[in-house]
């Protein structure tokens, strides 16, 4: 299977909407070892400024490959996610992601680059609150393995 | 914090991450990423990697905290980026982890203007680096 060069500077705009819950925070910061008490306790989180249990800094990451999965299901790609390996990942937060946020993400191919018979593909996602403002960029490389690598 | 006593160069401390095949289920369970090669020794194996790794997102996110920790608040944490270089393989024991991870964190660069340190991230499996150029920008001031 090969990649799809044309993939390159494709984009999809905003589709579900995803929501921001107290669990949902919670069970990610447990997954990643995260103690630090805003994750937990809405008044901790209030305390430092903010409405309400605050991410841990990679939370984002759920809305990103959501987004980037829109790009793997898509027939056209090429992509066998069984073959992909992450090999980059950025994080730049406009402002903090906090439970009640409702948000979106439109995903940008910004490079395809053909590798050793797979792909090195860069993807870049935009999210926003469902009201409009700029939440995060995340940007992500993913190697598509050929066979035999 | 305070911004005037930060110096290049000074360590933020250290942590051990202890990986389970449980903490893999776990990270898969709460980031929607269900790939087989975190959980399936065979389809792993299948696809020509040593067993079941760690997800790359799993030791980005827990090698985090430390800076987290740091800062006082996760909102602190403006950007963090790595490149992720060699997998974490997570055997399947009983009563002892599967992989063993070191974390240590160094002020790498202070931005006075913008009130934002620098801090380089050093996460290694066996004294090899599995995150390379794993760096974290904080808000202090």
């Amino acid at each position: 299977m090969t990649i799809n060069p044309q993939l390159q500077g494709r984009s999809y705009p905003a589709a579900d909407v995803y929501s921001v819950g107290r669990e949902s925070i919670r069970e990610f910061a447990r997954a990643v070892k995260a103690a630090h008490p805003a994750h937990f306790d809405v008044a901790a989180a209030q305390e430092l400024g903010h409405a309400d249990l605050v991410a841990p800094p990679t939370y984002a990451i759920i809305v990103a490959q959501r987004a980037d999965a829109r790009l793997i299901n898509d027939p056209e790609s090429g992509i066998d996610f069984s073959r992909v390996v992450h090999a980059e990942q950025k994080f730049t937060h406009h402002r903090a992601i906090v439970a009640g946020d409702e948000l979106v993400a439109e995903l940008h191919v910004d490079t395809v680059r053909a590798m050793g018979g797979g792909a090195m593909i860069t993807t870049r996602a935009e999210i926003f609150s469902v009201a409009g403002d700029a939440v995060a960029t995340t940007v992500s490389a993913i190697l598509v393995r050929g066979e035999g690598h | 914090m305070n911004f005037a006593e930060l110096e290049v160069g000074q360590q933020i401390g250290s942590r051990t991450l202890e990986i389970s095949r449980a903490d893999l289920v776990k990270y898969a369970g709460a980031s929607g990423d269900f790939n087989p090669i975190h959980w399936n020794e065979r389809f792993a194996r299948g696809v020509e990697l040593p067993g079941v790794i760690a997800h790359g997102m799993f030791t980005m996110g827990a090698a985090v905290q430390l800076v987290t920790d740091w800062a006082g608040d996760p909102a602190a944490v403006v950007s963090y980026g790595t490149r992720f270089t060699k997998p974490v393989p997570v055997a399947d024991l009983d009563g002892e982890p599967g992989a063993v991870v070191e974390v240590s964190g160094t002020i790498g660069a202070l931005d006075a203007n913008a009130g934002t340190a620098r801090i380089d991230l050093a996460v290694t499996l066996d004294g090899q680096k599995v995150l390379v150029k794993a760096q974290a920008t904080v808000r202090v001031a």
